[in-house]
């Protein structure tokens, strides 16, 4: 599988503090891929220096298949982006300012402009708006308006820092809808957030920043594989401890976990010796959990040394 | 790009407000002078400001002598100083970089973009000071223009020089640009890179008046800008003029170079 963004080793230091220290970032073709962090644990120093605008102190990287900042203006144009928020131009209107950036680089064919244009705003649920000033723009608009500036030139990479940052939680599924449909169509997914419930509903790969240091990068389906037991709800938790003596892990209230990787053969086990059983599931850690694990306290927390 | 750049600088409504503003001070100073007629004596007050009670066609260059100490500088460094860190401020300098437009395109787009600026502002001035002067003074397109010399000088010359004057107007601006858009690049705040352009200019402007500061006067950015005048005298004074070219020149030069050798190395995390 080939891939789309490689980073080695990658460092940015600002004066004494090390922003991104030293990460090595794979994604691939195809992969919706979850770029998790706290706050200030350098997700966006790192989407900058993906994308040339900072320069990393050491290391490379490699965006689809070339060398950046090097071959910028070969790559580029077939990557959108969304970078800490969206920006225009605020006394032209939407369709104004898409224009205008899509005639400030290259690889923007003038001929299809009026058209592309028409079709993005269309896809972000602007259509009715592009003709209004961005500065009546409510700010779910203006984030739809960056998502439609990054899908101007069909990309065949997108990199969103924070794309449902503003929007109401019917923008956020039209949004989650609207990227799993360019996936389907082939784009791969760079998707920088610290909303773990959006990874989890949307990506298929995860990469974890914790203070500068890649933690934790690997599959979805892998990091929420089944643990191997089996949680039982229950009314009479004592009651499975006597039946299932030896298999019982934990226990929390009307909850047990009981080693065992099939649910059906500890069900039977347990309406076999009468205990009644109100529900029962494989444990799966959740990506909350996984990310804890892997990740310290949040950046923000500033203790003394 | 530079297109885009030109659509942005024109498109926007401050600029027409700018260049509005700017042709007032010498629309006001015309109509004063007509109802009044009480110009200042030779030598005194802006340059050619006597002589157009008796000629209105030399309206436009009183315009400029009026812009130039400070309107016409002041404009400048608000557009020049916006180029860069205005985008950076607004956000939309990384949309610009990840597009990809390379940095000194954007640079050298910026800086032609306030260069036309520049030139149509000052275009501006002397085409509306033309229109002013031409209409609440007497014109005379016959019997020529008379020389700061006091010798005349034919409709062709007064007109020939005339463009020339502009063209040095414009020039002397560049500089002011160049140093407008040098702090560009070195601050996110477009306010801090037009105050510090203009605290260049004060600073010139208030050095060139102390003696102490005679051996450097030579090289300060303001020192040959009303040398445009030199191009009225009969015949042309050319050492202020070309000195003052050639000044502006060196100035241009080594900032347009500091200006890109920071910003094509620069961290953009606005």
């Amino acid at each position: 599988m080939t891939s789309v963004i490689v980073t080695r080793d990658l460092v940015k230091q600002y004066g004494r503090v090390r922003a991104v220290d030293g990460i090595d970032l794979d994604v691939r073709a195809g992969d919706v891929y979850g770029f998790l962090g706290a706050n200030g644990s350098g997700k966006t120093t790192t989407v900058r220096m993906l994308l040339g605008l900072v320069l990393p102190t050491r290391g490379d990287v490699e965006l689809l298949g070339e060398w950046m900042p090097r071959a910028g203006r070969r790559v580029l144009p077939r990557v959108g982006a969304l970078i800490e928020g969206p920006a225009h131009h605020r006394h032209l209107s939407g369709a104004a300012n898409l224009a205008l950036l899509d005639a400030a680089g290259p690889g923007g064919s003038r001929r299809t402009r009026g058209r592309r244009i028409a079709e993005v705003l269309d896809q972000v649920g602007l259509s009715g708006v592009g003709r209004r000033k961005v500065g009546a723009y409510s700010l779910g608009m203006r984030q739809r308006l960056g998502l439609a500036g990054a899908l101007l030139r069909r990309p065949e990479l997108l990199v969103l820092d924070e794309p449902t940052n503003g929007l109401d939680p019917q923008g956020i599924a039209e949004v989650r809808e609207l990227l799993l449909d360019l996936h389907r169509g082939g784009t791969t997914v760079f998707l920088s957030s610290h909303l773990l419930a959006e990874v989890e509903q949307l990506c298929s790969r995860v990469g974890v920043l914790d203070r500068g240091r890649l933690v934790l990068q690997d599959e979805m389906a892998r990091l929420t594989a089944p643990t191997g037991a089996t949680v039982v709800d229950t009314p009479a938790p004592e009651r499975v401890r006597a039946v299932l003596d030896g298999r019982v892990l934990a226990t929390d209230g009307g909850t047990v976990v009981v080693r065992g990787t099939d649910p059906a053969e500890v069900n039977a086990l347990l309406v076999g010796a009468g205990v009644p059983v109100r529900g029962l599931a494989l444990q799966r850690p959740t990506l909350e959990e996984v990310v804890l694990a892997a990740a310290g306290t949040s950046a923000d927390r500033v203790e003394r040394a | 790009m530079i297109g885009v750049e030109l659509r942005k600088t024109f498109g926007r409504p401050r600029t027409w407000v700018t260049i509005a503003v700017l042709n007032a001070l010498p629309v006001l100073v015309a109509v004063l002078l007509r109802l009044t007629d009480l110009a200042p004596r030779p030598g005194e007050g802006p340059p050619f400001l006597s002589a157009v009670l008796t000629n209105g066609q030399l309206y436009p260059l009183a315009a400029l002598a009026i812009v130039l100490p400070l309107f016409l500088p002041i404009a400048v460094a608000v557009v020049s100083g916006d180029a860069v860190a205005g985008e950076a401020q607004a956000g939309t300098l990384r949309y610009l970089l990840a597009r990809p437009a390379g940095r000194t395109r954007l640079l050298v787009a910026k800086l032609l973009a306030v260069l036309a600026f520049v030139v149509v502002t000052v275009v501006v001035v002397a085409a509306v000071g033309y229109l002013v002067g031409t209409l609440l003074f007497d014109a005379r397109p016959v019997a020529a223009g008379t020389s700061v010399s006091g010798t005349s000088l034919t409709p062709e010359q007064l007109a020939g020089r005339t463009v020339m004057a502009i063209g040095y107007v414009a020039v002397s601006m560049l500089g002011v640009a160049a140093f407008g858009l040098f702090f560009s690049t070195l601050t996110d705040s477009p306010l801090a890179a037009a105050l510090g352009a203009l605290a260049v200019l004060v600073t010139s402007s208030l050095l060139f008046t102390l003696d102490a500061a005679s051996p450097i006067a030579p090289y300060l950015p303001t020192r040959y800008w009303l040398a445009f005048v030199d191009l009225f005298r009969d015949p042309v004074l050319w050492r202020d003029v070309v000195r003052g070219l050639a000044l502006q020149g060196v100035y241009v030069g080594v900032l347009l170079t500091a200006a890109w050798a920071n910003f094509a190395t620069k961290d953009v995390t606005s």
